[in-house]
């Protein structure tokens, strides 16, 4: 059984990533934040159980809907807001967005708005954990839809050649956008999959976090220990739309009302009661806290700067060249 | 000092690479003891090992993608991509992670790779492995297009792109590889500017990669009738030496510019808007522009041969541009 104290911190990074997502939605109301945002609500589970075993030198990467691996990893709430808020002190100056955030100095190697790319991204990030002879690991998060992706076949199989540190986790939220799982994907479970790869392959409830944190801990060291690829399924359940402002005209209420009564939130909560013997207001304290403190980031980077228009060319190119004293090679 | 062939500079430049930076490495489809599909890798494996030197499956969105993640990490990929025909299959990594993550992440990351591919007809490939892609890429903020004429450059440039913090794509031209020329054996580097392959009054035909050479012996012909033109290899497209093709035009107030990729949207047209937006009023003649026809590369030799532009056009553009006076 995990000690109170990390369960405790668990649930509070949970609300912080959830709260953090309803602010995002509302500062999508107001028109602060462009475009599309992809809340995470209802999978906040997996990013916090996972991370939990992830040091700053282990590296994460990610999808469009990157908000909570982020937060989990430890970014910046407010350099987050900044970010999708297009302010120039953002993690990208305003550059990137939502879908492109990136902090690579907690090792999150970035979101992506491309389905299925961060994957062979975090396998070239893994080779040079290996390379460089570190024992670090990369956790590549990504969905059921990308699991049908040509990368998700060639990067799997190329880090189980190889045999790199890499975890694959397919949070399988049962959506692409409108398309279930169940009529997108011929595996019956993605962790299937993991035979075709001569891969280990777990299945995890991914709306609990004691089960996560639990079951990962072997997992992950086995990652690192052995260097050999393993692919996670997390089962779990997409709460809100695809995107703020999605008309989920693809699934009926009273499906995301089953779910709602899964909520890896309130089950962590349920659990913190029952069989900690913590009492709700303590609960209710701690939620308030990590709701303040998502509030006045969001606050302050409502004051923060946009970029300058001056500054649109800069950070293409990288004007430097590495110092490298050639040696002449004698065959 | 020794002639080699552009195929042995490469070879030589790579060597260099490795013995000097523990950070590169390279990989591709039958790269290590097969010498690679480029044979440009040959040797490597033996002297350095299977760690830096490695084959890959048949995957090339994991190849290049391989190649983004470790270069973000801080480590330097020389890539092959065995055709540049096949950047289909990985065009994805190459448009929009390679290019763009620096910039959609503020300049804090760098991704210093180099990926090696070959271009270009003439040798009977069909037209799914011959193509000249330059101006698709080249089109892409992001990136680096580097196409070599001859050996000399072709290892200088190599050694440069692997300094470059930024991902290149280092075009070699096919038919290119057994040509030789004075290469150094010391190792040296070219930069990404002009360079004019020879001085004239009358004319500026500018090429890159294998239409270099039919400039020159165009210029060759040309003199006999005494036409001087001055040529210039562009070879790197991004990038792009503007001052050197612009100064030479507002000299000579005519301009002829050549590649092998089909006319209709290839670089031509990039470069002759330049020029004429900057040397307009020096201009006598109006800029033409030479590429191959808007058809696939055919494979039957006659066709191929039709396909290829070559030194009779660029002889005969440039009498029509000294109808002007």
């Amino acid at each position: 059984m995990i000690s109170k104290e990390k369960l405790l911190e668990m649930y509070a990074t949970m609300i912080r990533i959830r709260e953090f997502e309803n602010e995002a939605i509302e500062l999508a109301k107001m028109n602060l934040t462009r475009a599309a945002i992809h809340t995470y609500n209802g999978e906040e589970a997996i990013a916090t159980g996972i991370c939990q075993h992830l040091t700053r030198e282990d590296y994460i990467s990610s999808n469009h809907r990157g908000h909570g691996h982020c937060i989990a990893k430890g970014a910046d709430l407010r350099r987050m807001y900044a970010e999708l808020m297009a302010r120039e002190n953002g993690f990208c100056k305003g550059k990137g967005g939502s879908m492109h955030i990136a902090d690579m100095s907690v090792g999150m190697l970035g979101a992506n708005g491309i389905v299925g790319a961060g994957i062979p991204i975090a396998t070239g990030a893994a080779f040079a954990l290996k390379y460089t002879n570190t024992a670090n690991i990369v956790v590549s998060f990504f969905g059921d839809g990308a699991s049908n992706q040509g990368t998700f076949h060639e990067s799997i199989n190329m880090a189980a050649i190889y045999g790199l540190p890499i975890l694959f986790v397919c949070e399988n939220n049962q959506y692409g956008i409108s398309m279930h799982v169940s009529q997108s994907t011929s595996a019956v479970n993605i962790a299937d999959r993991a035979a075709a790869y001569n891969i280990e392959g777990h299945i995890l409830d991914g709306n609990d976090v004691v089960e996560i944190y639990t079951k990962m801990e072997a997992i992950i060291s086995g990652v690192r220990a052995n260097s050999k690829p393993v692919l996670v399924e997390m089962k779990t359940y997409r709460m809100s739309g695809h995107y703020f402002g999605d008309s989920e005209n693809y699934r009926t209420k009273e499906e995301v009302s089953q779910w709602q009564k899964r909520c890896p939130v309130l089950r962590a909560r349920e659990t913190l009661i029952r069989e900690y013997g913590m009492k709700p207001q303590v609960l209710d304290d701690i939620w308030k806290q990590e709701k303040k403190r998502v509030l006045a980031a969001s606050e302050a980077a409502k004051y923060d700067p946009s970029p300058s228009p001056l500054d649109i060319a800069s950070d293409v190119y990288d004007p430097t060249f590495k110092q490298i004293q050639w040696q002449p090679f004698v065959g | 000092m020794r002639k080699i062939s552009m195929r042995q500079a490469i070879n030589e430049a790579l060597h260099i690479a490795l013995n000097s930076d523990g950070t590169i490495f390279t990989c591709g489809e039958d790269l290590a003891a097969y010498g690679g599909q480029l044979r440009c890798s040959y040797g490597l494996l033996e002297y350095f090992g299977e760690k830096r030197v490695f084959d890959t499956p048949i995957s090339e969105a994991a190849i290049i993608g391989l190649g983004v993640g470790a270069s973000m990490l801080g480590l330097r990929p020389v890539l092959e991509l065995s055709y540049i025909d096949f950047i289909g299959t990985c065009f994805d990594q190459i448009l929009n992670q390679m290019a763009k993550i620096r910039y959609m992440y503020g300049g804090n990351v760098s991704l210093p790779l180099v990926l090696r591919t070959q271009c270009g007809a003439g040798l009977g490939n069909g037209a799914q492995h011959s193509q000249s892609l330059e101006a698709i890429l080249a089109h892409i903020p992001g990136i680096r297009v580097v196409m070599p004429s001859n050996a000399y450059d072709a290892k200088g440039l190599l050694l440069h792109a692997v300094r470059d913090n930024n991902p290149v794509l280092f075009i070699e031209h096919k038919a290119l590889y057994k040509l030789k020329c004075e290469v150094p054996e010391e190792p040296y580097e070219c930069d990404y500017t002009c360079v004019v392959k020879r001085r004239g009054d009358h004319v500026t035909v500018a090429a890159y990669s294998a239409m270099v050479n039919q400039a020159m012996k165009a210029a060759e012909l040309l003199e006999q009738q005494g036409v001087e033109t001055e040529i210039i290899d562009i070879r790197s497209l991004e990038p792009l030496d503007t001052d050197t093709i612009i100064q030479s035009v507002n000299r000579t107030g005519r301009f002829v510019m050549l590649h092998e990729a089909c006319l209709k949207g290839g670089f031509g047209g990039e470069i002759a808007a330049t020029v004429q937006e900057a040397c307009f009023s020096r201009l006598k003649a109006p800029i033409k522009r030479l590429g191959a026809p808007n058809v696939p590369v055919p494979f039957a030799p006659e066709l191929e041969k039709e396909f290829l532009p070559g030194y009779p056009q660029v002889v005969d553009a440039v009498k029509a541009c000294m109808q002007y006076r």
